[in-house]
């Protein structure tokens, strides 16, 4: 008797933790969205409902730009990031211990620092080439502060593999590019799409090394919100992240929903 | 693989070019967050077949750097007072005479020739406005908002809101003394730092734009805002429960201009904007989207009653009597810095 109220009392105690975890996780983002619709463009008092911050937002160019330059260098700066850092994940990976461990230390650097130092270091050294701010030079260091992430999320699926694995592929018949495409990628796939979900993140999260390292009218969503600081955040950025957050939350659902129909198959 | 690598080329290449081949003249603009009406930008580029790309940023030092740096070649940008003095003084500004152009008559005469520029060689005012006391009139006293005493009153204890600025809380610490705002005296300075570090019990949040949020829920009763920020809450609130007042002891009066920084490619362009700005059409249409001062006296009629009906929008002289624009303290803002630095940390 005594052990099932235990029980039941655990169970209780798990059920309301598990829930305050997610309402600490989610309120902000479902207040945030509940005022995108809220009449009043200060987070005051419920207002009446409107769809006017929707409007204005797709009439309003500055943010449309700023939104597609934000996922453009997103979806750039990690297909690059991913195949570069999935190579020289490779390729740390089948080094000697001393200079697998000085490449590593290298790694760190864009993930220690921070973010200012990246970001001005960057800028200086693009002027110093004479090369003009703009789209490139963004893309560029998005890739260079995305590679480390990718490696971190390759390499232990490497070590995980079995040492022999590729050698037993190529024993049986398999050149080293097939072995390469059909045995050692699906393995450290969960790697990489690690690190690839990583780098996106980060990307469109960025605004520090954005901001240093852009210009000539190419801004990012995160420079465009940050310099709302001296005016109050305008709902168009409430409306935005609304509809931001739907796609990504369809999106999930959809891959989630493939997947459960993939094992399903297989069982 | 292949294909990956193929089209990640294509992709770059794409961008690439369509970066170059523009015939069409490109007017980069570096302007504060929010700080126009954007229609504007969309009915230049209209008149004039020239091309508007415009960029924002938070404070006067990031602009700064970038601009420092080079990397973009900006032609028109909107700095405040202070800044556009340290600019003049490094030699990153151009010369244009801003009289010559045919909307500066519409400046007021008392926002032309200001101590940041005094011949208007280099640049144009925009908005303009003070930093003062935004209140809540049902939670405080009025006759208690003339002074910045109100600020340090035990009454209110809970209930003050600062602004998260070095400057503009040193300023009211140093005319509460009965000091310059631009003082560069270490007593002084050590007193100022001594009575904002005194004050903090009573304080209930340094704060920036969310400001208008928490006086808006009646979260506090008092703070210390620019103009047109607090503008802004007494248009929102209406102005039978909130106030806005310049104490008598003096405060902060600041400019942000247009100006063209060296190294742009299209001076003549430049000016061209700067007097489209000054227009009073224009002008009026942004004054009535941004709500901050204008200081552009031509429409001082046209302005919607609303505007009008904002107290301190457009103070007179006497009110304005103690009132200094910040000057770079160049050196010793290091000791600013410093005295900031212990008042945030205690």
């Amino acid at each position: 008797m005594v052990n099932s109220f235990r029980s039941i009392l655990g169970s209780v105690f798990k059920n309301i933790y598990t829930v305050l975890i997610f309402t600490f996780l989610y309120l902000p983002i479902v207040v945030l969205i509940v005022y995108s619709f809220n009449a009043s463009k200060y987070a005051v008092g419920w207002d009446g409902f409107t769809l006017e911050w929707y409007v204005k937002l797709f009439q309003d160019r500055a943010i449309m730009k700023a939104f597609y330059y934000t996922i453009s260098v997103a979806v750039l700066s990690t297909l690059i990031a991913t195949v570069v850092g999935t190579f020289a994940a490779i390729g740390i990976h089948n080094m000697k211990p001393l200079r697998k461990q000085l490449i590593l230390n290298i790694n760190n650097l864009p993930l220690l620092n921070p973010d200012i130092v990246t970001g001005v270091s960057m800028m200086v050294l693009f002027v110093f080439f004479k090369a003009q701010l703009g789209f490139i030079t963004m893309l560029i260091a998005h890739v260079t502060f995305n590679i480390p992430y990718v490696i971190l999320s390759v390499l232990p699926k490497l070590r995980q593999m079995p040492k022999d694995i590729l050698e037993a592929a190529m024993d049986l018949g398999a050149t080293p590019w097939y072995a390469f495409r059909k045995v050692i990628i699906p393995e450290i796939s969960p790697g990489i799409v690690t690190g690839a979900l990583i780098a996106f993140t980060m990307s469109i999260d960025d605004f520090v090394i954005s901001f240093f390292t852009t210009g000539n009218g190419v801004s990012n969503l995160s420079i465009y919100v940050y310099s709302m600081a001296r005016r109050g955040i305008n709902p168009k950025i409430n409306a935005l992240s609304t509809l931001m957050f739907v796609s990504v939350l369809i999106l999930l659902l959809v891959v989630n929903k493939r997947q459960g129909k993939e094992s399903k198959k297989i069982l | 693989m292949k294909k990956l690598l193929f089209l990640m080329l294509a992709g770059l290449l794409l961008v690439t070019a369509t970066a170059c081949g523009e015939k069409q003249v490109v007017l980069n603009v570096y302007n504060w967050g929010d700080y126009i009406d954007e229609t504007i930008l969309t009915d230049f580029e209209e008149e004039y077949n020239i091309k508007v790309n415009y960029e924002m940023f938070a404070s006067n030092e990031d602009m700064y750097v970038k601009m420092k740096q080079g990397g973009t070649k900006y032609d028109v940008a909107f700095p405040s007072d202070y800044m556009i003095e340290k600019m003049v003084r490094e030699d990153m500004l151009v010369e244009f005479d801003a009289t010559a152009l045919d909307n500066f008559k519409n400046i007021g005469e008392k926002f032309t020739g200001l101590s940041y520029d005094p011949d208007n060689k280099y640049s144009v005012p925009y908005l303009w406005g003070t930093v003062g006391l935004v209140y809540n009139k049902e939670l405080v006293d009025e006759e208690d908002v003339m002074s910045w005493d109100v600020l340090f009153d035990e009454k209110y204890n809970g209930q003050i809101l600062m602004y998260d600025s070095q400057r503009d809380s040193l300023a009211v610490a140093f005319k509460k003394l009965g000091y310059s705002l631009n003082s560069t005296d270490p007593q002084e300075l050590e007193e100022a730092k001594q009575l904002l570090i005194d004050q903090k019990k009573l304080v209930l949040a340094y704060v920036t734009d969310n400001i208008k949020t928490m006086m808006l829920s009646d979260e506090a009763a008092i703070g210390v805002d620019y103009s047109g920020d607090a503008f802004q809450i007494l248009l929102e609130g209406g102005i039978d429960k909130y106030g806005y007042s310049v104490p008598a002891e003096g405060s902060n009066m600041w400019f942000d201009a247009m100006v063209i920084p060296k190294g742009s490619e299209h001076v003549e362009e430049a000016k061209l904007f700067i007097d489209y700005m000054s227009r009073p059409e224009v002008a009026l249409k942004n004054v009535e989207y941004v709500q901050y001062s204008t200081p552009n006296t031509a429409i001082m009629g046209d302005l919607s009653d609303e505007l009008k009906s904002i107290p301190y929008a457009y103070p007179s002289d006497e009110e304005l009597d103690h009132c200094e624009v910040f000057v770079d303290p160049g050196a010793f803002v290091e000791e600013y810095n410093k005295a900031w630095v212990e008042i945030k940390a205690n």
